[in-house]
């Protein structure tokens, strides 16, 4: 059989009638491919900044020497220097320096230069006095640094210490990798500068040639206190990156429900292309083309419309790559590189799979129709009026049924090494499952709706009642994309007003401030928290210490927060979910979050240890906290207790409740002249919940691109399905303008189709959104992040939604078939006349 | 009831070819003519001026009274759906509404609210009186046709126009349809032109004309 002639018959006349069709088709995959490809190419630049952070910080280094934020005791390192099979053991601090007046800290690293050249040498300075190098109040800035502060060399760098200013000449560079703002010091320097003497926070050792490096970890390992751990710099890098997966990967599962929407489109597209061939096919059958030759034809269309979408969208997506980490990030507004500036690169294997799921999608979407063609019986076929049965087998209700069935399987499962993925795949089998259902649902709602006394809505209404399963191609799309944006809106409005209760629950008092967390050189002494005592206006101060803790080697860090709470009334600081009675003596109370929760499987009257100060301190869980904060788990203990097990006095946060008639004005007025300008980050209890809603509002804005995304490709469904349906039915407008319809009426009837099919998309979108919102928010939400949440109906912002969908796709309808209604009368019919 | 005065047509191709020229036509109230002529000769034009579906190139067309030339295209709509009625070839049955919903169709587009004494009297005119809830897929042909006669006619119309109405039909069947049709539009009171091919069908008709290329001609004059 020669393969151009049955090609031509088969598909030259869809790429002639259905043009139009067919480039919204590759458009759709285009856009899907584009943003799941945009956002795939962003968290791989996240990734690999992550791998650049730590192999700049580590360089050369084959093992890394770790412990808690604040630190631990030097005393350690002459014991790994000495450590067999060790060749140079780097002694590093590093702190978060805080810049009076700039709400952004500079990372500030302390070397020991000649220990530092063998091992991490892009760490050294650079200038044109060697000795510079040794002296205590030289600096040496990575040009990110020198440019962001405009400091060139010679000039004063201050920074704080505590509560005071320590400052620093410019010497030269170091040679960090652009984009990266670091500082450098001498160790012994920023020791003493910062409160730090007798404290490093990481060992980079490189290990002797010929040496074990398993042994030599294993014996570097058995010499660490507890709380001091050794991993590989890769280890490093993994857990940071681990530390953002979750987020990263619910980002590219919400791309990629654009690309499935997009893989309705053609599934639309090729339907009601094969409903409107379904004679040629017939006659083409009848003349002998095989029926495995037709359906694979019909799905290398797809495949082919796949293929220019995926090539597309690759291309936008770059661009679109390139624009989002320039304009927010490579986090995407989440927040883990300030400072850095990373650019995503072009990698061909990642365009090639994401051409690769494009084509996938599209012969996902064109395998029904084209099992359709080729099953369809050629005699029945070839017969007029058989329209409606060659959508007949789209409608069997089983396959939908088992879908449905299994999703509710899946969603009682656990996480999978920490990620939802029976939660998504229960998303996936209710969106498939519904899908499949849509010509029932369809007949279903469409039965419910009383026949409107107006004869075009009337006419409307019977059209679409007697072709259910045509209404269903149409609705396709419109459904899954009502459905993402439902469960969106449904997701995140539970989010944002759980944040905003708990935020209004987290902070009682009237004003708060900051020094900095355990890594930064701001800190709040016993002075200092004397002072904010004592000034006018202040009532009550409670402080707070911020520790980050590493549990167990190779795991992410758990938050220590050292608060000033009494135990008895934990309910009045946090917001329990759980609680118990306070553990008896040998154990220190401890109040844990729902993420540390879940990580460890704690639950109150549970005790367990953390690695503080050296030692192994043994707690009790008192209770169950929710926090929105910390995505790796926090644990509360009171401030007096923290003190007594590491020595610790100091504090990171202030809260002050101000005395009747006091102002927070004349408060932060206070602290101004007290400690000096900007030395404290001072904010009301309404700016700090203005500011964290306005980051969430932040972090959830490229959610919402993608979801007008997915409606856009839902209304360019119906669009489609619109103009190929009302292409079909020419002659019954035809025939309806001989009765006596004006066009305009006929118009109308589109218009109430349109709404009709976009009422029903609305009811069967919004039910299964409802339902996909049940799931993100109580398992996708809670196993990704470990947050719990209350599930909140935005109602008003839902039927504002509701209102504009239908009115949208009334218009669509009255646009798409514009074609076929301004089709003259008797051209329409003229078959008879 | 309807006037056609010297009226021409030309194809628009393309190419481009004139179909007939100095037509003039008188159709009376009750009267049924039927236009013969070879395919291609312009009998489906010449319905679609008198319908305002089509403008002629030369001459006038009046239809109960109204000069379709001085009509825009809504008046032209509004004549049709009151006072024209049509049956085609293939029946042009709506498949998604009953048989009850489609005689009702015209009555409704004219906004005319209680149609149900109207629609059985002219599906009993039809002889489908006990039909009117069944699905066009139910009926055979012959009895498609009569749908449409009585959605043509159930709106009394001051015309009637039918082109090839027995066209789609068995011999036997196109017989009971066309009796039925003459008998039905006469009663009504119709002014009725038929084009057609069928001897049987031009039978029934008061006059037969023939189109030629210079006009319309009594068709035993050919």
């Amino acid at each position: 059989m020669n393969a151009a002639p049955v090609l031509r018959a088969v598909s030259g006349g869809a790429l002639g009638a259905d043009r139009g069709r067919l480039a919204l088709a590759v458009a759709a995959i285009a856009l899907g491919v584009a943003l799941g490809y945009a956002i795939h190419t962003v968290n791989r630049t996240a990734v690999a900044e992550f791998s650049t952070g730590v192999a700049t910080l580590a360089g050369r280094a084959d093992l890394v020497i770790r412990g808690p934020a604040d630190g631990f005791d030097e005393a350690i390192y002459p014991r790994i220097a000495r450590t067999a099979g060790v060749a140079v053991a780097s002694p590093v601090v590093e702190a978060d320096a805080r810049l009076p007046g700039r709400t952004e800290s500079l990372r500030l690293i302390g070397v020991d230069a000649f220990r530092a050249a063998a091992v991490t040498p892009a760490l050294v300075g650079e200038s044109d006095a060697a000795l510079d190098l040794l002296e205590p109040d030289r600096v040496f800035l990575a040009p990110a640094a020198a440019a962001w502060l405009g400091l060139a060399d010679g000039a004063t760098l201050a920074l704080q210490s505590g509560t005071g200013i320590v400052e620093f000449v410019v010497a030269g560079r170091v040679g960090a990798p652009a984009g990266r703002r670091l500082a450098v010091v001498d160790i012994a320097a920023l020791q003493d500068a910062f409160g730090r003497r007798g404290r490093l926070t990481r060992i980079d050792v490189r290990i002797a040639p010929g040496a074990p490096p398993a042994g030599v970890r294993a014996a570097i390992a058995a010499a660490l206190p507890p709380g001091v751990v050794v991993s590989a710099p890769d280890e490093e890098a993994d857990i940071a990156a681990r530390m953002t997966r979750a987020y990263r990967v619910n980002l590219d599962v919400l791309a990629l429900v654009a690309l499935f929407t997009g893989s309705l489109l053609v599934f639309t597209t090729q339907a009601l292309s094969v409903a409107r061939r379904r004679t040629s096919f017939a006659l083409l059958r009848t003349l002998g083309l095989p029926r495995n030759r037709l359906a694979a034809i019909v799905a290398a269309e797809g495949a082919a419309i796949g293929a220019a979408g995926g090539v597309a969208g690759v291309a936008i997506g770059h661009a679109l790559a390139l624009a989002l980490t320039r304009i927010v990030g490579a986090d995407l507004g989440a927040g883990f590189f300030r400072g850095t500036a990373p650019m995503p690169a072009f990698s061909a294997g990642w365009a090639l799979a994401y051409v690769g799921a494009g084509t996938a999608a599209a012969i996902a979407g064109a395998w029904l129709p084209a099992r359709e063609a080729a099953r369809a019986a050629p005699a029945a076929a070839l017969k007029a009026g058989d329209d409606e049965s060659a959508y007949a087998r789209l409608a069997r209700p089983w396959p939908g049924l088992a879908c449905l069935a299994g999703a509710l399987g899946l969603v009682g499962l656990p996480p999978v090494d920490g990620l939802p993925l029976a939660g998504y795949a229960a998303i996936a089998l209710l969106l498939v499952g519904t899908l499949l259902l849509r010509p029932r649902l369809a007949r279903g709602v469409l039965a419910s709706v009383p026949r409107p006394r107006r004869v075009v809505a009337a006419l409307a209404l019977d059209s679409l009642r007697a072709a259910p399963a045509q209404a269903g191609v149409s609705l396709a799309a419109i459904v899954a994309a009502v459905a993402l944006a439902v469960s969106m809106a449904i997701m995140v409005a539970s989010f944002r007003t759980s944040l905003a209760d708990w935020l209004d629950r987290v902070l009682p008092a009237d004003v708060y401030l900051r020094a900095g967390g355990a890594s930064s050189t701001a800190w709040i002494d016993a002075e200092a928290r004397a002072a904010l005592a004592g000034l006018p206006g202040v009532r009550r101060a409670t402080f707070l210490r911020s520790v980050s803790i590493v549990p167990v080697a190779g795991d992410a860090p758990v938050t220590l927060l050292a608060r000033d709470l009494d135990p008895a009334r934990a309910g009045d600081a946090l917001v329990l979910v759980d609680e118990g009675p306070l553990p008896a003596a040998g154990a220190t109370p401890a109040w844990i979050s729902e993420a540390w929760a879940d990580r460890t499987g704690a639950k109150p009257g549970d005790t367990f240890e953390l690695p503080l100060a050296g030692r192994r301190a043994r707690f009790g869980v008192a209770g169950v906290f929710r926090d929105y904060a910390r995505q790796t788990g926090a644990i509360v203990v009171e401030r007096t207790d923290y003190g007594r097990l590491t020595g610790d006095d100091r504090a990171s946060d202030a809260a002050l409740w101000l005395a009747p008639g006091a102002s927070a004005a004349d408060v932060r007025a206070a602290i101004e002249a007290r400690f000096g300008d900007g030395r404290l980050t001072v904010a009301t209890a309404g700016e700090v919940r203005a500011v964290s809603l306005a980051i969430f509002d932040r972090t959830f804005a490229v959610t919402w691109v993608l979801e007008a995304a997915a409606i856009g490709i839902g209304l360019a469904g119906l669009s489609a399905s619109f103009g190929a349906l009302s292409l079909a039915r020419r002659r019954e407008f035809g025939v309806l303008r001989h009765l006596g319809m004006t066009r305009g009426e006929l118009g109308a009837m589109l218009a109430w189709e349109g709404a009709l099919v976009g009422g029903a998309g609305l009811s069967i979108g919004a039910a299964l959104g409802g339902l996909i919102a049940v799931i993100l928010v109580h398992v996708v939400n809670r196993q990704s992040f470990r947050w719990s949440m209350d599930l909140h109906l935005p109602a008003a912002e839902l039927a504002a939604f509701g209102l504009a969908m239908v009115a949208l796709a009334a218009l669509t309808a009255r646009a798409s078939a514009r074609r076929a209604t301004a089709t003259d009368a008797v051209a329409a019919v003229k078959d008879d006349w | 009831m309807i006037e056609l005065v010297q009226v021409a047509r030309r194809w628009p191709g393309p190419p481009p070819r004139p179909l007939f020229d100095g037509v003039s036509l008188t159709v009376a109230r009750g009267e049924l003519v039927a236009i013969v002529g070879e395919s291609g000769s312009g009998k489906s034009t010449l319905l679609n001026l008198i319908a305002g579906l089509d403008t002629p190139d030369r001459g006038r067309v009046l239809v109960d009274g109204a000069d379709l030339a001085r009509l825009d295209d809504d008046a032209r709509t509004r004549l049709r759906r009151e006072r024209l009625g049509f049956v085609f070839q293939a029946f042009h049955v709506l498949p998604y509404l009953t048989v009850g919903q489609n005689v009702a169709l015209p009555l409704a587009l004219a906004g005319i609210g209680d149609t149900g004494t109207r629609v059985h009297a002219a599906l009993a005119a039809v002889g489908l009186a006990d039909r009117a809830h069944s699905r066009p897929r139910e009926l055979s042909g012959g009895e498609l046709q009569r749908v449409a006669i009585a959605r043509a006619l159930v709106h009394e119309p001051a015309v009637v126009l039918a082109d090839e109405p027995t066209g789609n039909l068995d011999p036997r069947t196109a017989t009971t349809v066309l009796a039925l049709f003459g008998d039905v539009t006469r009663r009504r009171g119709a002014a009725t032109v038929m084009a057609t091919h069928s001897r049987a069908a031009a039978r029934i008709a008061d006059r037969v004309l023939a189109l030629t290329p210079d006009g319309l001609v009594p068709a035993d004059a050919q």
